[in-house]
This record gives structure tokens, C-alpha cells and sequence, in this order.
């Protein structure tokens, strides 16, 4: 879902299609679907060329990007991420994780570059609006990804990026199992940044390890990027310093299990989850924030 | 030449007429009936050239049972249908 930036309107993708929910003198409309019946997993908006993407994941035919130049529903169907050969020698030839790209999990679009998430775990990036793409390898390829894990899903995706304001090249992105994972040199070089997650339901010697966090989704203060906030399998979680360390907040009232995370985007204290009613009863209510402080 | 044809469940979102295509292997039939919709290939096959579990492919009717072998040799007059598989609900 996105708010889009030329008028009052929200977007939705949904399983049937992507909704535009526009309000007028009279409330909000709900608009015809683009792309109906088609699974819309991800919508980006480039606020520099003011183009939109849409990814679709297509039940039987794959994964799928359309891009709007005019940002407002001319859709052209332009590349999607996919995955370079699977080596058939060396240290990767038995990579347990399959080099075929299931779902764009995570989309978000930098100056001059597109970054997409994906289920498996691959970063991509494009330089050229989506009309080519590249696997990021410094992630890809590090030893650690061997001890990712899946969560909700068979193998371990990235779900969240969020791409600095201050610096296009410093992202951080965050993968379910595998902790937070920050770069400053737009992806030459990585960092898991995960101090102070704790995942209740590993062995206690591992329950630390920032290598298999599960993170549900990562959101960043617009106005105070170094405010981010997640939410965790475990737990809600705030970080002050730019994701070096981060805070587990107290339990609200439904639990402290959910998936969203949506930042206050001027307002640093300020945040919004869905907490579910526990981890095996995944139906509840939502939240509001505010930390430090009432 | 073998003849292949893709069923409207692909074509809806990549035209592309029934058509022979001069080769020898399964493999080298799609290829060369991708040229005539380059677009449709990511529909039918995943990056590393496997056919995608959804999608069936049918040799003068018998579905190929390996989706990562397409070094089937084909004979001229052979028939190559590509479907979508009817999984899920």
C-alpha cells in the first residue's frame, strides 16, 4: 500500500488486482482495480521521474513488473529482477535456496536507482527504470545467508528496504530471518545491524544471533531517519541510532506479535503497528505508539 | 517441422500465433518460438531455463515429466502444446 504523491489517494494491491481509494468532497471512492485479478505484491513511486511500478506475482507464469511513466495507470510491462545462472561449481552449487525469483516482496525506488526485495532473499538494483536489473552479490553471496531461514514462507525473503534521504547510498533492509543488514557504499558492503533483537523462540545460545532474527517489517521516520521502528516475530522494537541498537518496547495490550509497521513520517515518537492476538491466533486489532513517553 | 503452439491462458498476455519452428530438441522448439514473442519466454520458463511449475508442457500430447530437461528430441510433424496446469483453486 502507498500514498500517493500527486493527489489525495491511496493505492492498494491486493491479491485481485491494485486499488486506487481516492477522496473527494464526498469521502473516499474506491476506483475500478488496475491489474484485476492478478496478485499486485509491491508499488513503488519514483518522486524523480514520477513514474510508478507495479509487481505483480502471477500464480502461474511468475513474477512480473509494469511501470507507469506518467505515474497515473499507462502501464508498460518492463523487466523484472531475476536471478543470474545458479553456478554448477564452486561454494554456491548446492545453495539450498533456489536462484529463481517468487515474489518482489519490497520495492522502493532511490535518486537515479530502483531497489527491489525479493522472496528469496536477492537484492536487485536498476539504473535504468526497471529496464534492466542486477543481483546485488555483496549480499547475495555472503556465508550468512547459508543460515537464513524461511518464515512464513519456504525460503527467507527481504521484505523491507529503506532507502536514507539524507544519502541514497545508505539503505537498510531487512530480511525474515536474517536480522536488519545496513550498506553506506549503496551495496558494495554490508553490516548486520541487529544488536539488542532477541528471538524468543531460538535455542537460548542462538536467541541473539543477529544472523536469524525475524523481522517482520522495518519503517523509518521520514523527517528523522535515524528513527526506525520494527516489527519483530517477538516483539516491537525502536531504534534512535540509526538501527545500530534497538530497543525492544513494552508489550501492547493485544500482544506483541503482529507484521505492520507504518512511521509517523514528521513525527519521530510516533508510530503505528497491527498486533495480532499471539502468534498461533493471527487475527487483532492495531496500535498507536508513541515512545518515548505518552 | 515440429509445430508449437502456446493455449490462450499464455497468448492473453503475450500474443503469439501457433507456429513450426525448425529444430531438433524441445528445448530448441520454445526457443526458437520465443523469437517471435521474446516476452512470452518469462511466462514459460523461470530464469534458469526450467519450465515453471504452473505451466505443462505436452509433447504429441504426453506431458514432459522433468521440467529442467527439455533435450527431448523432437521429429518433424511433432506437436508441442504449452498449457497452463490447472493447480490450485
Amino acid at each position: 500500500m502507498a500514498a500517493s504523491a500527486q493527489a489525495q489517494a491511496i493505492w492498494v494491491g491486493t491479491r485481485k488486482g491494485l486499488f486506487v481509494v481516492r477522496r473527494n468532497a464526498s469521502g473516499w471512492t474506491l476506483g475500478a482495480p488496475h491489474f484485476p485479478g492478478e496478485p499486485v505484491t509491491q508499488l513503488a513511486f519514483d518522486p524523480s521521474s514520477g513514474a510508478c511500478y507495479a509487481a505483480l506475482r502471477l500464480g502461474h507464469f511468475g513474477v512480473k513488473l509494469w511501470k507507469s511513466a506518467d505515474g497515473v495507470g499507462t502501464w508498460q510491462q518492463v523487466s523484472a529482477p531475476a536471478f543470474p545462472p545458479k553456478p554448477v561449481e564452486g561454494e554456491w552449487k548446492d545453495d539450498a535456496t533456489p536462484w529463481t525469483v517468487d515474489m518482489v516482496w519490497a520495492l522502493e525506488a532511490g535518486p537515479g536507482t530502483l531497489w527491489a526485495g525479493c522472496l528469496p532473499a536477492g537484492l536487485f538494483k536498476s539504473a535504468d527504470g526497471g529496464a534492466s536489473w542486477q543481483l546485488v552479490d555483496s549480499l547475495w553471496l555472503r556465508p550468512e545467508r547459508k543460515e537464513w531461514l524461511g518464515g512464513g514462507y519456504d525460503h527467507p525473503g527481504i521484505h523491507s528496504i529503506l532507502v536514507d534521504p539524507r544519502n541514497g547510498n545508505h539503505l537498510t533492509v531487512a530480511v525474515s530471518c536474517g536480522g536488519v543488514w545496513q550498506t553506506r557504499d549503496a551495496g558494495t558492503t554490508w553490516t548486520n545491524t541487529s544488536n539488542g533483537m532477541v528471538a524468543d523462540f531460538m535455542p537460548p545460545e542462538r536467541r541473539e544471533d543477529p544472523n536469524i532474527q525475524d523481522v517482520h517489517r522495518v519503517a523509518q521516520c521520514a523527517a528523522d531517519p535515524d528513527v526506525l521502528w520494527a516489527q519483530h516475530h517477538g516483539g516491537l522494537y525502536r531504534s534512535d541510532d540509526g538501527a545500530l541498537n534497538w530497543l525492544r518496547l513494552a508489550a501492547p495490550a493485544i500482544s506483541e506479535f503482529g507484521f505492520a509497521v507504518a512511521a509517523h513520517p514528521t513525527d519521530p515518537a510516533r508510530a503505528w503497528f497491527v498486533p495480532a492476538h499471539s502468534d498461533a491466533e493471527r487475527v487483532g486489532g492495531r496500535a498507536s505508539r508513541r515512545d518515548p513517553g505518552p | 517441422m515440429p509445430t508449437v503452439e502456446f493455449a490462450s491462458a499464455l497468448t492473453r498476455h503475450v500474443a503469439c500465433a501457433p507456429q513450426s519452428v525448425d529444430a531438433a530438441t524441445l528445448r530448441e522448439a520454445l526457443a526458437n518460438a520465443f523469437r517471435a514473442a521474446p516476452a512470452l519466454q518469462g511466462y514459460v520458463l523461470d530464469e534458469q531455463g526450467a519450465v515453471r511449475k504452473h505451466v505443462a508442457v505436452f509433447v504429441n500430447a504426453r506431458m514432459i515429466s522433468d521440467r529442467s530437461r527439455l533435450d527431448i528430441a523432437l521429429q518433424p510433424g511433432d506437436n508441442v502444446l504449452v498449457i497452463q496446469a490447472l493447480t490450485g483453486g
